[in-house]
């Protein structure tokens, strides 16, 4: 569903992706790791139109989206969760989610669907977003995202300061939104999360893809050395 | 002692006029992050756009409002897609050489127009009637009309920010546009949204002022400051603050001018500076 | 790279033949009393004037950042400073000018703590409040004339060549001083700092720059600049009043001057001054239409090319007349142009104020 060949990315003078391959099939889960700087945020960030890039780079659905902005990219359903969550301060939690439903798609996210994944949220919804804890904020986030019914959900560091058991509950609700359709790329860069909750994964160091691969298949020397470009046996 | 109280209350419902001048700015400040240095001169426009209905086909001042807020609200969304939004981005100076570059033809425009002639609108016998309260203190009429509009424009623009969608959109890309981007918010519209209800509302204010007092070419500059000293006065992010700031304003020019006359307007401004220094956040900044 | 050797320069060949061309440009201005009329000799004195407010408007706003409307209260300052301390105090009108800038720079740095609170456009429109309450302030003082101001009758012990000749050697030394101490200050650390900031202000931060301490010397130095302009103009016209001294058009002609001529260059505001001269002289007949014409070229500039008409050319020619970044030069080749020169300090590329 989302293919993306030779992406390349630059910010001003600093190049940041040298040419990526990266494939999502529909129903798929897949994960993105790497060290700081690899260029995942980067690759999330073309995908969901926020950072330019060139016609025909990736198609989405065998649609051309890699010159079109973000508000565009979300209409033709790919979705993302910021990293470090940005909810709109000023808003409450359910105005937060009703925002996130903007784009006009139609589906089976509304927010009595978001509520029921995620109960903590609805006692709090005239709440600032703001006053919620970290976990509930990520919540908020997600609902946020798959408000705009996407067919793909593309969450950048998840796990970005919350506790172990927090991050833990997350991802046990990711294969839940899996398991309405929603295709889901997930930047990680805790390797043992990542291996088990995705069905691919791709490893970026220094703007390029090292290594990519079902877990399964791949051996923990093989990851070590794509992630810290350590040489394996 | 009555005297004083009769300066006050004056001076409150002068505010009321200031809050029309100083929501548009308010709104424009709060979703874009930018000063309109043409506001003043804008709201000039509209008073003589409403002149044309008003000496033409002599219709009433008020009904003229009506018309003319409407075609400010299509002028202000196209002058900021067309123009404004293509200096929105990294360099803060841009929007602002921008106004200040539109404020200076929009002045000098009329000027060549309408020359230097002060001009007003009459409204009869509804413009100087007042109602006595005792004490010798009368309120008037039309200051009192005035006031009512401004606290009826404040609180339908207060629901129409947080019970519409474009309304929350506005507040989404006023704290964070990029991330509204993600959500479909097609910030150029939501900017071309903000400047067409601010130019709306300066329609209203501008008619009147004019009914109130006189204008010329010349008047913009003063309705700028006294919006934006408004703005200021009562902090950012609060549509109420503003028009209390506006009526703070109001209060302080009218208790300057009773101290001595041609200090009105300084006693605004230091209250203005006062407020600055002391609070620069504003009296009534709405805070998290 | 082993084995090359460079040097670092600002200077290009088209840069030593322009700091000449200034040189002689100094030696005619300073001329112009030996053969120059007294019209040419006022004419001069008034674009001159403007010439430097708009080199002080683009001192704080294209190097500092500054965006502010209300210069006009310095110029307003340093105006009535000569009616105080020449008209009533007695003290020579030619002495008195240089304490027009001092008074103006005093009365920048007594407000700053106030319009310092602002930053962007509540700084424009807090600088352009001050310079009201300064109008109105000065409206009142009746020693001044109050609101209908009054004439520099002083003037009139000076027999009229000298004054024409020394008002308009004054001012000559003020543009000449202007010029020359913007373009060694912006070469000088004080220059790098405020280059940082305009590249970004936050990094400039955490690489040591004193942010707010370089902006306030920016403002207080503009301010004494804009002083100087005040004392000298109306020393010039013989006449004051407080509506003329704290004009809102001080600052629109500077705006537009530089904004036209190229915003953050040195070459700008002296382009910019032209054109505005050179269109006032063709719009002389037609009133109002000379500031619409400005004010539509000046939004355009804005938003189509807002590097201005200098710094379009210089991107599009490389051009520098006035360099400030420092060039890496390859031995063996000639300090030229781009190809021989890598630039290492940025300015601001095309497109950038």
């Amino acid at each position: 569903m989302l293919n993306v060949r030779n992406l390349v990315a630059r910010y001003g003078q600093f190049q940041a992706l040298f040419g990526i391959d990266v494939d999502v099939a529909k129903g798929g889960m897949v994960a993105l790791i790497g060290a700081n700087g690899a260029g995942k945020s980067t690759f999330l960030k073309s995908v969901a139109g926020q950072i330019p890039s060139k016609t025909g780079a990736i198609r989405f659905n065998d649609v051309d989206i890699g010159a079109l902005p973000a508000e565009e990219v979300v209409r033709r359903g790919v979705s993302m969760v910021p990293e470090g969550r940005r909810l709109f301060r000023s808003l409450t939690v359910e105005e937060n989610l009703k925002v996130g439903a903007f784009a006009g798609r139609s589906g089976r996210w509304t927010l009595q669907a978001i509520y029921a994944l995620f109960p903590a949220l609805e006692e709090r919804r005239s709440n600032s977003a703001m006053a919620l804890s970290g976990g509930q904020q990520q919540m908020v986030a997600i609902g946020r995202a798959l408000m705009s019914n996407p067919d793909l959900l593309l969450c950048d560091e998840l796990s970005l300061g919350l506790s172990p058991a927090v991050v833990k509950d997350i991802y046990t609700i990711l294969p839940r939104i899996r398991a309405e359709g929603v295709s889901i790329v997930v930047v990680e860069q805790d390797i043992d999360t990542a291996l088990r909750v995705a069905d691919q994964v791709y490893c970026f160091m220094h703007g390029r893809v090292t290594l990519k691969g079902a877990p399964a298949d791949l051996t923990k020397e093989q990851v070590s050395a794509a992630y810290f470009g350590i040489e394996g046996h | 002692m009555l005297e004083w109280l009769d300066a006050v209350i004056q001076g409150v419902l002068l505010g009321g006029l200031y809050a029309l001048f100083a929501i548009g700015l308010s709104i424009t400040y709060g979703v874009m992050r930018v000063v309109n240095i043409g506001h003043g001169d804008f709201l000039v426009l509209a008073a003589y756009l409403a002149l044309w209905p008003v000496m033409q086909f002599h219709l009433h001042p008020f009904l003229a409002i009506v018309p003319v807020a409407a075609l400010m609200f299509v002028f202000g969304y196209f002058l900021q897609r067309v123009l404004l939004n293509r200096t929105i981005g990294p360099n803060p100076l841009a929007p602002l050489l921008a106004t200040f570059g539109l404020a200076i033809i929009l002045r000098n425009g009329l000027q060549q127009i309408f020359h230097s002639d002060s001009r007003s609108f009459q409204i009869g016998q509804l413009g100087t009637d007042s109602i006595p309260v005792g004490g010798g203190i009368a309120i008037g009429v039309f200051p009192s009309i005035v006031f009512a509009v401004a606290i009826a424009l404040t609180v339908l623009v207060s629901l129409l920010f947080t019970k519409t969608s474009i309304g929350v959109a506005l507040r989404a890309t006023s704290d964070d546009a990029e991330t509204a981007g993600l959500m479909g918010i097609r910030a150029r519209h939501t900017y071309g949204i903000a400047l067409a209800i601010s130019f709306a509302l300066i329609a209203v204010g501008g008619v009147f002022a004019g009914v109130r007092t006189t204008f010329t070419p010349e008047s913009g500059p003063s309705a700028l400051l006294f919006a934006f000293e408004a703005v200021v006065i009562g902090g950012m992010g609060s549509l109420w603050g503003t028009f209390m700031g506006a009526v703070i304003l109001g209060v302080a020019q009218t208790v300057g001018a009773k101290i001595a006359i041609g200090i009105g307007i300084l006693a605004g401004h230091l209250v203005f500076l006062a407020v600055l220094f002391f609070k620069p956040t504003g009296l009534f900044a709405r805070t998290l | 790279m082993t084995g090359v050797a460079f040097k670092v320069s600002r200077n290009t060949r088209l840069s030593v033949a322009a700091v000449w061309g200034g040189v002689a440009a100094a030696l005619v201005l300073v001329s112009v009393p030996l053969w120059g009329s007294p019209a040419l000799m006022r004419w001069a004195v008034e674009v001159m004037c403007y010439l430097v407010l708009a080199q002080m408007w683009n001192l704080m706003a294209g190097y500092g950042g500054l965006m502010s409307v209300g210069l006009q209260a310095f110029v307003g300052v340093g105006a009535y400073s000569i009616f105080v301390f020449a008209q009533h105090m007695g003290m020579h009108p030619f002495l008195a000018i240089p304490l027009g800038g001092v008074m103006a720079a005093i009365a920048a740095i007594a407000t700053a703590p106030l319009v310092f609170r602002m930053r962007g456009g509540y700084f424009a429109i807090g600088t352009w409040v001050l310079a009201e309450v300064f109008r109105i302030i000065f409206s009142n003082i009746s020693l001044l004339g109050g609101g209908s101001g009054q004439s520099l009758t002083v003037m009139a012990r000076i027999d009229r060549s000298t004054r024409e000749i020394g008002v308009y050697l004054i001012a000559a030394g003020i543009l000449i001083a202007a010029s020359l101490a913007i373009n060694l200050m912006l070469r000088s650390r004080f220059g790098l700092g405020l280059t940082a900031i305009r590249d970004s202000e936050d990094a400039a931060e955490s690489q040591g720059v004193d942010v707010k301490a370089l902006k306030l010397q920016v403002y207080t130095l503009a301010s004494f600049g804009a002083g100087l302009v005040g004392a000298v103009y109306f020393t010039s016209i013989l006449r004051i009043s407080p509506n003329a001294a704290f004009d809102a058009n001080w600052v629109v002609a500077s705006v537009f001057i530089v904004v036209i001529g190229g915003i953050g260059t040195l070459e700008g505001p002296i382009l910019g001054t032209a054109i505005f001269f050179a269109l006032r002289w063709l719009l002389a007949d037609y009133g109002a239409w000379y500031w619409l014409v400005m004010g539509a070229v000046a939004v355009a500039v804005v938003v189509f090319a807002p590097a201005g008409i200098w710094g379009y050319v210089r991107a599009r020619w490389d051009l520098q007349l006035l360099p400030l970044q420092r060039r890496l030069i390859l031995s063996g080749r000639g300090p030229q142009r781009r190809e021989t020169g890598l630039e290492f300090t940025g300015d601001a590329e095309a497109g950038r104020m």
